[in-house]
């Protein structure tokens, strides 16, 4: 019962932080209903025992993601007034598409049933069973491979975001180590050839 | 008692509400942008759901890759968005008809 | 049983010593050059007769055998084989005398010409090619030999390959000759359709399978295998052989040199239609349609072409004419089934044909290479070794009782009165009416060269020279020392040798093998003819023996007709030339249709090759570049430009209208899997 309260509850209210995120006029503000939308999609993650990954989407979406995302949003400055012109204009396509999509989801999964009988709970797990540990265990053997290239493709996205952004600006005084490092001696000195002179003794002071 | 439709059914609304989304706000990039991550996360929950109601990790292993590419998404999508502002001065879609045929 | 090694020594004797010449020529030299051709078809020729002596007389059995094969394909087997029975050992006898005769005459002919040495190469791998035609023991071989005899004579009429005459000449005899090809080839395609393979046994024993065969030419009509392969075949035979309407290529193919013309477009190269006729016997047996077929074709040319003969002034087109004529008649010969009478036919011809080029050319070169007989007369006194062979030639070619050539004929024209197939009177008519025809033409050869009042040292053209004979007169006197007008000599021995050495068996050798030949059973199984057909044995009851027949013969027409000819020649163009001109004034419509020839070279190139060019044009304009290039090509890639003009639009560039597709993409997909199943 509780559980069913709980389950409700948040479904409820991810469904008005989703709501939020596509209509309000300010885009920090879906910005921040989305991270309430991640908030509570964890909360329901945790009611049916992901807890693993309840706690990755706390971590990499609430923790990095959305705040790169409030982060460009307010370091962007944007003529907001601009971009909502014509907000209401087509919003019923929108609506429409989405009354079709969930018609359809929905009819796919009450309707077409895929051999699957979706009206009975989750099975008990067994006492002291980690969800944590069982996912661990698969992704380190199975899917080490696939593990590992989701790191490189992280690192590559790194690299990406970071070569796409940098910007070398002109008459900025800043240190080019690449450059100190490469130096050669045939840069910085040069030695000249020239006659030895002879000392005027006449002139001299 | 939390059955596979309940959840389901919550993933398709959230799914629908993305769609929605990017049709709303089909002016600002930035939105767009967020529109995709409820849509993925919409996706995300029904994978966990199968994966919880059907007794297979196989789904849950999956969502962490799905964390994984749309973290790395969502960074160069913001870093290409950056970029663009600082050659257009703008987000607008409308403005960003390049590839127009 | 005989040696394969022999038997393959007998080609590629020629062959090597071709090959020697031709490439190797500058190092040997001219003389080098004859001898080592002359020594390998004389060889050849040892060595053929040899075989026939060892056949003839029963110490070995005929052989048919594959000494090398090629490949095998799909189980048809490609092979280099020998068939040496009795009628391919005669064909060889006959093809390596002539053609050693050929070689010693070529040294007198040729030995002021640049070429020489290339010549001796090309005639030696004639003989080459010939000699796998006619010892073939296959369909695949027969027809290697067919092409290669072709290439040669392609290459020998253009000999003297700066004159454009000669050029046209020979792309003239290649082009006729492919015609002929492609329905040999049908034809051999045929056999093979039906056999499954190109063996002769095979197919002489499969011959009845495909007499009961039928081909459906359409869907309600369908002809006779048989009938189609054999008509197929012949068509072939048409070509190489020059009949009427194929014929056309043999009349130019005399601006090759004489030897040549004695040796490939008279004796040997263009019997081999005659021959395959009678090699494919019991195939041909089996198609009264096809035999019908041969002989009207046959027929017409032994009339038609005879006519040409008399109002031709060129020498050798004259005779050239007659060689069309003569095969006419060999042609009948295979249509009335008689193939003893026709392959008889052909030996006798090879040598008094010839007899008569190579005497032909011995006036030429007497005359200092002039052709036009208006400008000779009177050459008996001056040429009498020329002369006496080339009346021996003429009377073995009328058909004189007792020489080679009456036998031959006479029991052709014997055999066509005997038979009851369908054409046959016609055929009657042509060949006796030609009888006459060919004294005529034959008869006013000889007087208007060798007799009357001498007309050469006048150094005039005659005043009615017509254009027929206008690009022989040039000739090539650039590399003879003489020129025009010069006193006409008696050849050197080397070209009146084999002039005698041809007389001979011209005289000899119809009384001699007419018996053994006709009636003996001389080819065994060689030929097959049908009880129901089997005129030449009607015939043996009433052959005796040689003599007593040339006495019977006084009394039947052919002799008249021919003694008609003779004397109307005599009186009309020797005694009273101007009888000619008044025939020719008043049938000046007839003289104008022979002087063109029937008008087969007009309709050749202002219908067929014109049309193929205005088709080939029709193609180009309209199936190449209107509906290839405009509609395919080109319209397919417009199509694709205006498709792709309305396409872009949908490109909008902007990124919501590409999620409303994605959307409209998602709604679709799950709707179809909602709604299937």
């Amino acid at each position: 019962m509780l559980v069913q309260i709980l389950f409700y509850g948040f479904s409820l209210l991810l469904i008005a932080a989703a709501l939020g995120v596509i209509v309000t006029r300010n885009p920090v503000h879906s910005a921040l209903c989305l991270v309430v939308a991640f908030f509570t999609s964890a909360a329901l993650w945790l009611l049916i025992e992901a807890e693993f990954l309840a706690i990755v989407l706390v971590l990499v979406y609430v923790g990095a993601v959305m705040v790169l995302f409030l982060f460009v949003v307010m370091m962007l400055d944007i003529n907001v007034e601009e971009v909502r012109k014509g907000f209401t204009r087509h919003a019923w396509v929108g609506w429409v598409a989405a009354f079709v999509v969930i018609a359809q989801i929905v009819g796919v999964y009450w309707f077409k049933g895929l051999g699957i009988d979706a009206t009975v709970g989750a099975a008990p797990l067994p006492e002291g069973y980690s969800n944590t540990r069982a996912l661990g265990e698969v992704l380190y053997t199975q899917y080490v491979y696939p593990f590992e290239l989701a790191a490189v493709l992280l690192l590559v996205a790194i690299v990406a975001a970071i070569a796409l952004t940098m910007r070398r600006r002109p008459g900025l005084k800043a240190q080019d180590v690449a450059k100190q490092v490469a130096v050669r001696r045939e840069d910085r000195v040069r030695l000249v050839k020239m006659p030895a002179e002879r000392r005027d003794e006449g002139s001299a002071p | 008692m939390i059955t596979l439709q309940h959840m389901l059914t919550l993933s398709g609304i959230l799914f629908a509400l993305a769609v929605a989304g990017i049709f709303i706000n089909r002016k600002n990039v930035i939105l767009l942008l967020m529109c995709i991550e409820l849509m993925l996360l919409a996706v995300n929950f029904s994978f966990v759901s199968f994966s919880r109601f059907l007794g297979n990790l196989d789904g849950q292993v999956f969502v962490f890759f799905v964390l994984t590419v749309a973290a790395a998404e969502s960074a160069i999508g913001l870093a290409i968005l950056v970029v663009l502002f600082r050659e257009r001065r703008s987000i607008n879609v409308e403005d960003l008809d390049t590839l127009k045929g | 049983m005989m040696n394969p090694n022999t038997l393959l020594a007998i080609p590629l004797l020629p062959l090597a010593a071709a090959v020697l010449a031709g490439l190797f020529g500058r190092w040997i030299g001219r003389t080098g050059a004859h001898v080592v051709t002359i020594l390998a078809v004389g060889a050849a020729f040892v060595l053929s007769a040899s075989v026939a002596s060892g056949l003839l007389s029963g110490e070995t059995a005929p052989y048919n055998g594959a000494v090398y094969t090629w490949l095998v394909s799909d189980g048809i087997r490609m092979e280099v084989g020998f068939l040496v029975d009795q009628l391919s050992v005669l064909m060889m006898c006959v093809v390596t005398f002539v053609s050693l005769c050929v070689h010693i005459y070529t040294i007198g002919y040729m030995h002021e010409d640049p070429g020489y040495q290339r010549f001796f190469s090309y005639i030696s791998l004639f003989t080459f090619a010939m000699l796998m035609l006619v010892m073939s023991n296959n369909f695949m071989q027969l027809f290697f030999g067919w092409e290669a005899v072709g290439v040669v004579s392609y290459l020998l009429i253009g000999f003297w390959y700066t004159r454009p005459s000669a050029i046209f000449a020979n792309m003239k005899a290649f082009l006729v000759n492919r015609v002929g090809d492609f329905g040999f080839v049908l034809g051999i395609a045929g056999v093979v359709y039906f056999t499954g393979s190109l063996d002769y046994r095979d197919a002489f024993a499969a011959g009845p399978e495909i007499a009961a065969a039928k081909i459906a030419l359409t869907s309600g009509t369908s002809v006779s295998a048989i009938t189609l392969v054999c008509i197929c075949l012949f068509i072939g035979a048409m070509g190489k052989s020059a009949q009427v309407p194929l014929h056309v290529w043999l009349p130019d193919s005399m601006e090759g040199p004489t030897p040549i013309s004695a040796l490939i477009h008279a004796a040997t190269m263009v019997t081999a239609g005659i021959f395959m006729v009678a090699r494919l016997s019991p195939l041909f047996e089996l198609s009264e349609t096809a035999l019908t077929f041969i002989l009207v074709i046959g027929a017409t040319t032994a009339l038609f072409m005879g006519f040409l003969g008399v109002i031709n002034n060129d020498i050798k087109r004259v005779v050239a004419y007659s060689t069309l004529s003569q095969l006419g008649y060999m042609t009948v010969a295979l249509g009335v089934s008689a193939y003893g009478a026709a392959i008889f036919h052909l030996m006798t011809h090879a040598f008094f044909k010839a007899l008569l080029f190579l005497a032909a050319g011995s006036v030429i070169i007497g005359m200092h290479h002039e052709q036009d007989m208006r400008k000779m007369g009177g050459l008996a006194k001056v040429m009498p070794i020329t002369a006496v062979t080339c009346w021996i030639g003429a009377l073995a070619l009328i058909g004189t009782p007792l020489f080679s050539g009456f036998y031959s004929k006479d029991f052709i024209i014997e055999a066509v009165a005997e038979s009851h197939r369908a054409g046959a009177g016609y055929a009657y008519f042509c060949v006796l009416a030609g009888v006459f025809i060919t004294a005529l033409y034959t008869f006013r050869m000889v007087f208007m060269t060798f007799h009357g009042a001498p007309r050469w040292g006048q150094g005039a053209v005659a005043a009615h020279a017509h254009d027929d004979s206008a690009h022989d007169d040039h000739s090539h006197d650039h590399d003879h020392g003489h020129g025009h007008g010069g006193t006409p000599h008696e050849s050197p021995w080397v070209v009146t040798l084999p002039l005698i050495l041809l007389a001979i068996p011209s005289v000899l050798i119809g009384a001699y093998t007419v018996g053994p030949v006709l009636f003996g059973g001389y080819f065994g199984d060689a030929i097959r003819v049908l009880p129901a057909n089997d005129v030449l044995g009607e015939l043996s009851h009433h052959f005796h023996d040689p003599f007593s027949f040339a006495l019977e013969a006084v009394g039947h027409p052919p002799f008249w007709l021919a003694l008609a000819g003779v004397v109307s020649a005599w009186f009309v163009f020797l005694r009273n030339p101007q009888i000619a001109d008044a025939f020719a004034a008043r049938l000046a419509s007839l003289r104008r249709v022979l002087e063109q020839k029937y008008y087969f070279d007009w309709f050749n190139e202002h219908v067929i090759a014109a049309g193929t060019r205005a088709l080939g044009r029709g193609f180009w304009k309209f199936g190449d570049q209107t509906v290839i290039d405009g509609a395919i090509v080109n319209g397919s890639a417009r199509v694709v430009g205006a498709l792709a003009a309305r396409m872009r639009l949908l490109q909008t560039g902007f990124l919501y209208s590409y999620a409303f597709w994605m959307v409209i993409g998602l709604a679709v997909l799950l709707g179809w899997f909602l709604v299937r199943g």
